[in-house]
């Protein structure tokens, strides 16, 4: 089995086919589901601990603190050992409370997360499922979890959820537009869905600098609606702590609280992946026309250390918003939407098709 | 891999929910108070049903939502084959964008999109 760094796909079909050899091909797709969701479910779980630790510190440092210390090196313990401590406490079913309706919000939210997951590529041949409907399917699945929000919110018989709930329901409806056409600017420049295709199509250029102008506006407006959408600060209206005690997600406790709060992380990865993703060249190392030598030393930097140095980017960015700016208002919230980011992302997709039918992009 | 590994997503979240909810709910020490199961709102009991009419203050936006939403649909094809159907297709969504840019303004201008 050749191990490469810089190309999976030839390590997974290697592995597929000794699989093959020693098994039915029932047993080979069992085991490799196995696989594969095994290491879903740990990276989900780790990289979801490490987000929250690195929440932290970001914030700490923003706010001149050292943020957790004690746990281990440098706090670096305090997620698993918050985990622990969560995955201990006692689950408490609120008096009056739609039984069935509360206890199946967390798994709505968590199967929203995961299908999301499901495209994203984190390198050449590390990507599970390559549709030629990616971009389309990840806007798709990622406003199911909207639908486990509300659940959550409805059936937890607390009016400050039901509040949060509703806010959360406004406001990710709007801004799913302004997601899915700031993409759509993309997909005319990319000319597919397929996202492996569009991660391969910007190996001379990454389409933020490929598309001039109109793809700086997308990526701009991407970034707004995909804080907005994950229910972010600025946008944190739904779980408002001093409105609303904790949004949506008061009444739930222990584990059933954890995995809320792991799927809002996980979003954020996943809004993050998406513009790594379609704006910034995937796994794509970043190259400069004819600057041989340069490129030659950014093809050395493997595919998976690119992916995950540009996704930690965008992630610092939407933390970056979310301790410097004040909450804004419902109304507020709406008319940016409404007012602004439609609008100019309607002329905006013009524009991007102007350029592409002049062939004034690079 | 075909799209019926989307099944192995659906069993991977629903297995890592479950195990921990069946962890959680036979491991952890219980105990019981009744003030425990009170909604949690601000130290007073509730006054009142939760579960009562909400004012619906966006019913416009959901409208004006599915309007766009079903736009973008149309959108999506047109955008990947916008290489293809070249200024003819052009034109053609410009049309289109100009009536669902009326559609906006006449919303706009009647107070559609301010939060009440």
């Amino acid at each position: 089995m050749g191990f490469n760094i810089y190309d999976f796909s030839g390590m997974t079909h290697n592995m597929h086919l000794w699989f093959l050899e020693r098994m039915s091909p029932t047993a080979t797709t069992i085991v490799e589901w196995t696989i594969i969701g095994v290491s879903y479910m740990l990276f989900v779980a780790l990289f979801g601990l490490f987000l929250v630790y690195a929440e932290r510190k970001v914030c700490a440092a923003f706010q001149q603190r050292l943020g957790p210390m004690r746990v281990g090196y440098w706090g670096l313990l305090q997620t698993i050992a918050d985990f622990i401590k969560l995955l201990m406490k006692e689950l408490i079913m609120p008096k009056s409370a739609d039984k069935f309706l509360y206890n199946l919000a967390p798994f709505i939210v968590m199967i929203a997360t995961f299908l999301a997951m499901a495209v994203l590529p984190f390198a050449k041949g590390l990507q599970t499922l390559d549709f030629d409907i990616g971009i389309f399917y990840v806007t798709a699945v990622s406003s199911v979890g909207v639908i486990g929000i509300l659940i959550a919110g409805w059936s937890s018989n607390n009016k400050y959820s039901l509040i949060g709930a509703m806010r959360s329901g406004a406001q990710i409806l709007s801004y799913e537009l302004s997601v899915s056409l700031s993409l759509v600017t993309i997909i005319i420049l990319a000319g597919s869905m397929q996202l492996s295709v569009v991660v391969e199509s910007q190996r001379d250029a990454w389409f933020i600098f490929k598309g001039h102008i109109p793809a700086l506006i997308a990526f701009v407006i991407f970034l707004i609606a995909g804080t907005a959408e994950t229910n972010r600060g600025p946008f944190d209206l739904a779980e408002a702590e001093s409105e609303l005690t904790a949004g949506f997600h008061t009444e739930y406790s222990g584990i059933k609280f954890a995995f809320f709060f792991l799927a809002e992380y996980i979003n954020m990865f996943i809004v993050a992946a998406m513009a790594t993703t379609v704006f910034l060249g995937g796994w794509m190392p970043l190259h400069f026309g004819s600057f041989e030598s340069f490129n030659v030393v950014m093809d050395f930097i493997p595919p998976l250390v690119w992916f995950f140095m540009k996704v930690l980017g965008v992630i610092f960015l939407i933390m970056w918003f979310k301790w410097t700016f004040p909450r804004l208002r419902v109304d507020q919230i709406l008319t940016l939407e409404w007012k602004y980011l439609l609008p100019i992302n309607l002329i905006n997709i013009l524009l991007m098709s102007l350029v592409v039918l002049t062939k004034f992009h690079l | 891999m075909e799209s019926s590994a989307l099944l192995l997503f659906f069993i991977t979240a629903i297995s890592l929910v479950g195990l921990a909810l069946v962890f959680s709910s036979y491991v952890p020490p219980t105990s019981y108070n009744t003030a425990k199961f009170e909604p949690y709102e601000c130290g007073i009991e509730t006054i009142g049903e939760t579960w009562n009419q909400y004012t619906v203050g966006y019913y416009l936006f959901a409208i004006l939502f599915l309007i766009f939403d079903v736009e973008t649909v149309f959108i999506f094809p047109w955008a990947t084959v916008m290489r293809e159907v070249g200024m003819t297709g052009f034109i053609e969504i410009l049309i289109f964008f100009a009536i669902l840019g009326l559609g906006l303004f006449y919303g706009w201008k009647k107070h559609a999109l301010k939060w009440e």
